[in-house]
């Protein structure tokens, strides 16, 4: 009973450590743009795709099996070129309606989602067994692989680490300075399109990092981005949009009740969520950390 | 104006003559155009008229053709009137309730109430297998027209005559409907809540009760072009109501213009077309319509309508 709990309560955790990075990506990039990157999802499929390609790669260059968790690392930030490409695109609508903006990051997703199609194939990529190369421990009785662990201290860590940019130091000072009054930080000598390309790199790469980091669990398939962003999206809206302990508090309970409806009612599953974010959407729009909403 | 006649005119004697000529493999096309138009034009009610852009449209297009399915397997219903009307009413019944919540809201977050509304039915349509088939959806039993039985007609033969004329017909219908809908006092209002809510609300029109009626008669044309797809594949699947199928419906309403009456269905043709184009050379028909928006939103946001007409039917 215990041990049941256990697993459930850690593969929901590891699951909504993965989701973080990805609906912290779209936090970040909202809360200073305004926009709502629809393409974040893709990132993530590109972000597993590559980690896949670099752990080969490493591995037939005679890495050690036991490393490969450092090539993945390296792809998911090595992604960080896409970022600027997708900004550069997008600055073509910033003063535009948000549908457009909308639109235009539906575009990219259309784009994104055959170029994975198109540079790896359309059957599933995986690192094979590298999974459960660190093996298993036994936590109240449940079997949990070292991996899922490794990798809610990763996103932890980061969480821990965004929270520090965002308050200590002056790039994250701008962040907030932006993100509260986008014309005061102009006038007072922001370069705005310096910190538009940054942030929206920054959420790039989180959303690469946080594909690079789930696949080994699992399989990369290019339909992954259109259905990783509808949890990201339900994520941001059940903590709150643009808010940072949102994106955590949400990842949190998507993540965990998602898991307990797949192991209790597999119906439920997404439609529980589904549900969740309507009555958030209903009864408070700002969600659970966020402002006030438009 | 007069101008503007001739070329409605030439473009349905064209519809009508089209089966004629063309290899039913086209002809067939455009039975999806017809449904697709339909939807479009309900859908750019909302968006072009009204200012309110869904990313849930395809629910109500997936409830219109599961209506099809389940009245033809299930219940024994052939008559294609019928399952018009009945996709009408069930859209226009679940989009009261829903649209009694979403337009309390504008702008981004009413986009993505109507994306949460439309993913709940759809993870609804794949859970409940029992009932709605899952991921294999529901099989559309051919369907009599206008008290006709025609069970014993080939299918490309009931296809490309029969049921062309007959979705053309309905298509015919539902554009008069909607141009006097957004000719009528009701629609200038919808245009004046697009334009300046506050200003619109100032003057004395209800905001809230106009943006709920645009939603509910828009769910009701997205059913019934629902509804009116599904003999033609003979199928349905939760593929419908899944999110990026809203998308693609937004994407033919701007690749036509939404800011013109005919733009949307222009739009649909157009979609339908290329894509089998496109899909017919490489296989990466995304890549290309991708590009193809992007494009379209940074530098025509009008859509292809802008480049042809301007004044008559303008939604502006």
């Amino acid at each position: 009973m215990v041990a049941d709990a256990t697993n459930i309560l850690l593969s929901g955790v590891f699951h909504a450590a993965i989701l973080f990075l990805v609906a912290a990506g779209l936090q970040v990039v909202f809360g200073v743009q305004r926009i709502f990157n629809l393409a974040c999802g893709s990132f993530y499929a590109l972000g597993a795709y590559f980690g896949v390609s670099c752990v080969r790669w490493a591995l037939d260059a005679g890495l050690p099996p036991g490393l490969f968790i450092l090539p993945l690392i390296a792809g998911g930030l090595a992604l960080a070129v896409v970022g600027p490409v997708v900004e550069r695109l997008l600055r073509f609508v910033y003063d535009r309606d948000e549908a457009f903006q909308l639109l235009l990051t539906f575009a990219v997703v259309l784009m994104l989602e055959d170029v994975t199609r198109l540079v790896w194939g359309t059957s599933p990529v995986s690192t094979g067994g590298l999974y459960l190369i660190y093996g298993n421990v036994r936590l109240l009785g449940a079997q949990v692989p070292v991996y899922n662990l490794l990798v809610i201290g990763a996103s932890l860590a980061i969480a821990v680490l965004i929270g520090f940019v965002l308050t200590r130091t002056r790039f994250g000072r701008i962040i907030r300075a932006t993100a509260e009054n986008r014309e005061m930080s102009e006038a007072v000598g922001v370069d705005m399109r310096r910190v538009y390309t940054r942030v929206f790199t920054l959420g790039t790469v989180l959303g690469t990092l946080g594909g690079a980091l789930v696949i080994p669990s699992t399989a990369a398939m290019s339909e992954m981005g259109v259905e990783l962003i509808v949890e990201a999206f339900a994520v941001v809206v059940i903590g709150g949009l643009g808010s940072m302990r949102g994106a955590a508090a949400g990842a949190l309970t998507v993540g965990v009740l998602r898991a307990i409806a797949i192991a209790t009612y597999p119906e439920l599953e997404m439609l529980l969520i589904y549900l969740i974010v309507i009555a958030v959407l209903v009864f408070r729009p700002r969600g659970l950390f966020g402002e006030a909403a438009a | 104006m007069t101008a503007a006649r001739v070329v409605v005119g030439a473009a349905v004697a064209a519809v009508l003559a089209y089966p004629l000529a063309a290899s039913p493999y086209y002809a067939t096309h455009m039975l999806m155009f017809f449904g697709y138009a339909i939807i479009v034009l309900g859908l750019n009610l909302l968006f072009g008229y009204t200012g309110l852009l869904s990313f849930g449209h395809s629910l109500f297009v997936a409830l219109g053709a599961y209506a099809a399915a389940f009245l033809t397997s299930h219940f024994g219903v052939r008559s294609m009137e019928l399952i018009l009307v009945v996709a009408a009413v069930a859209g226009a019944a679940v989009a009261a309730p829903v649209g009694a919540l979403c337009v309390r809201y504008a702008r981004i977050y009413f986009a993505m109430l109507t994306l949460a509304f439309a993913m709940l039915f759809h993870s609804f349509l794949m859970k409940f297998y029992h009932v709605t088939g899952g991921d294999e959806g529901m099989r559309v039993l051919r369907p009599s027209l206008l008290g006709w039985d025609l069970a014993a007609v080939p299918k490309i033969q009931f296809l490309t005559v029969h049921y062309y004329y007959y979705a053309s017909a309905v298509l015919l219908i539902a554009a008069v409907v909607m141009w006097r809908i957004v000719g009528s006092p009701f629609g200038l209002c919808l245009r004046s809540i697009r334009e300046n809510p506050e200003k619109a609300a100032s003057l004395g029109v209800s905001v809230a009760r106009h943006r709920w009626a645009a939603f509910v008669i828009s769910a009701a044309y997205a059913a019934v072009g629902g509804a009116l797809l599904a003999p033609t594949t003979g199928q349905v699947d939760p593929s419908l109501a899944y999110w990026t199928h809203s998308g693609n419906m937004v994407f033919m309403t701007l690749l036509g213009g939404f800011s013109h009456f005919f733009g949307p269905a222009l739009g649909a043709l157009v979609f339908i077309h290329l894509q089998d184009q496109v899909m017919s050379l490489i296989p990466y028909w995304r890549l290309v319509f991708g590009a193809i928006l992007a494009a379209i939103v940074i530098f025509a946001p009008g859509g292809l309508m802008s480049f042809v007409a301007r004044s008559p039917g303008s939604a502006t």
